[in-house]
């Protein structure tokens, strides 16, 4: 009977969302309307975009988490691993940032995974592809590519991104570098692992769907919010062509400077992504702003912090390296042709 | 005596896990003995790649994020 209520409760949902995604534009302005401020003023400009694209940005995430979530399911940890296990550096690169996207992962669990890994045989330059991957090039950055700047954009950060970490760890794999892991890592004795995948009926992976959804959108939404707040201030107030001039097309020096500011920081895609956006509409090189962007959400201070549990200071200096250099070229690049 | 071990080294989600169990635990009546294990070694010696996990008398039941109430219920009531 449950599964019943919960199946009609999933129809009611989707025309929900539905009936809501496809009015967005005439919901905002109406509600811009009612405010007493001029469309055209600034603070109405800022309104406008605001009441727009927070709730189109959220609709997007939760359908998007949603279905992840099922996805998800599949590809467990273990699984990935199991894919990976005795694979040769080349096309497992390519196979392990693809599986990157899709396994769920959160930093927190970086230092098991990539012990779980080394025990399983898998090498360290694969090992590394999928960790370049699975923060830089997952659903919530692409939903607010696409939901921001249509799917173009968003193709283009998946290709880049995925590019990034299979030359990322291909170059890592080629140094051999498993020296400069700490002791006791290089000591731990490759295991021979089992797999044996769980059977997990239907309605519960659509369980772990919306357990996703409550989880992620639970926890981004105040990052999206502030992050399109502070982009709908940008819009209103900050005078066109205000970041051409520095980081704009022709001041080639700010890729570079942008991929190192993006180093410490850290902020997830939801956070920062509405932000690009503003500097975009002002002026802001494509390329500039999206190199920015994978440098913050790849790299981060808290996560090397993590990682250095299991990586020597020398390894996390090679690894930061060589992956700010991809995207540097993914920056540059991208102001060349565009 | 249930022994029960929380994996994880002092994530966020771990701390919620663990706390979940206790309620769960003292809610059912069932005495258990509550352990949390954050050295990463010792994780790894039952093979969880994501944390939080959870281990019941040696077995490991649960992996990946926090368990559901009604999974910690479950885990429970079988005894």
């Amino acid at each position: 009977m449950l599964s019943k209520y919960r199946r009609l409760l999933f129809l009611i949902l989707l025309i929900v969302w539905v009936v809501l995604y496809s009015n967005l534009a005439a919901f905002a302005d109406f509600f811009v309307s009612l405010l007493p401020v001029e469309p055209t003023s600034h603070l109405g400009e800022a309104m406008a975009f605001f009441v727009y694209d927070a709730p189109k940005v959220l609709l997007l995430l939760a359908a998007v988490v949603f279905v992840m979530g099922i996805i998800n399911t599949w590809f467990t940890p273990e699984r990935t691993r199991a894919l990976l296990a005795g694979r040769s550096l080349g096309l497992a690169n390519i196979l392990a940032a693809s599986l990157g996207v899709v396994t769920p992962f959160c930093s927190c669990s970086a230092v098991p995974l990539f012990i779980g890994f080394v025990q399983a045989g898998v090498p360290l330059g694969v090992t590394f592809s999928f960790l370049i991957a699975a923060p830089m090039v997952n659903e919530i950055a692409l939903t607010l590519l696409f939901g921001l700047f249509g799917w173009k954009i968003a193709l283009l950060y998946l290709c880049l991104g995925l590019m990034v970490a299979i030359f990322g760890g291909l170059v890592l794999g080629r140094l051999k570098l498993e020296k400069y892991l700490e002791q006791w890592v290089q000591d731990i004795p490759t295991k021979q692992l089992s797999f044996e995948s769980e059977r997990i009926s239907f309605s519960q992976r659509l369980e772990a769907g919306s357990v996703a959804v409550k989880d992620v959108v639970g926890k981004v939404w105040v990052y999206i919010l502030l992050g399109i707040g502070v982009g709908a201030f940008i819009h209103g107030y900050v005078p066109e062509n205000f970041m051409a001039s520095f980081m704009g097309k022709d001041a080639w020096w700010s890729v570079p400077l942008a991929v190192i500011i993006g180093i410490p920081m850290y902020s997830s895609a939801a956070g920062i992504i509405p932000v690009v956006q503003a500097l975009l509409a002002k002026g802001a090189a494509m390329g500039t702003a999206l190199a920015f962007m994978m440098s913050v959400v790849a790299l981060s201070l808290p996560e090397m912090i993590i990682l250095r549990k299991v990586l020597t200071i020398r390894l996390i200096s090679i690894f930061i390296s060589i992956v700010a250099t991809g995207i540097l070229f993914v920056g540059l690049i991208f102001n060349l042709v565009l | 005596m249930l022994k029960v071990k929380v994996l994880g080294g002092g994530c966020a989600n771990c701390k919620v896990t663990y706390k979940l169990i206790e309620d769960v635990a003292r809610e059912k009546g069932t005495e258990v003995d509550l352990e949390k294990v954050e050295d990463i070694q010792d994780i790894m010696a039952y093979d969880v790649m994501s944390t939080p996990g959870v281990v019941i008398e040696e077995t490991v039941v649960h992996r990946g994020g926090v368990p559901s109430r009604k999974q910690v219920e479950e885990w429970f009531s079988k005894n």
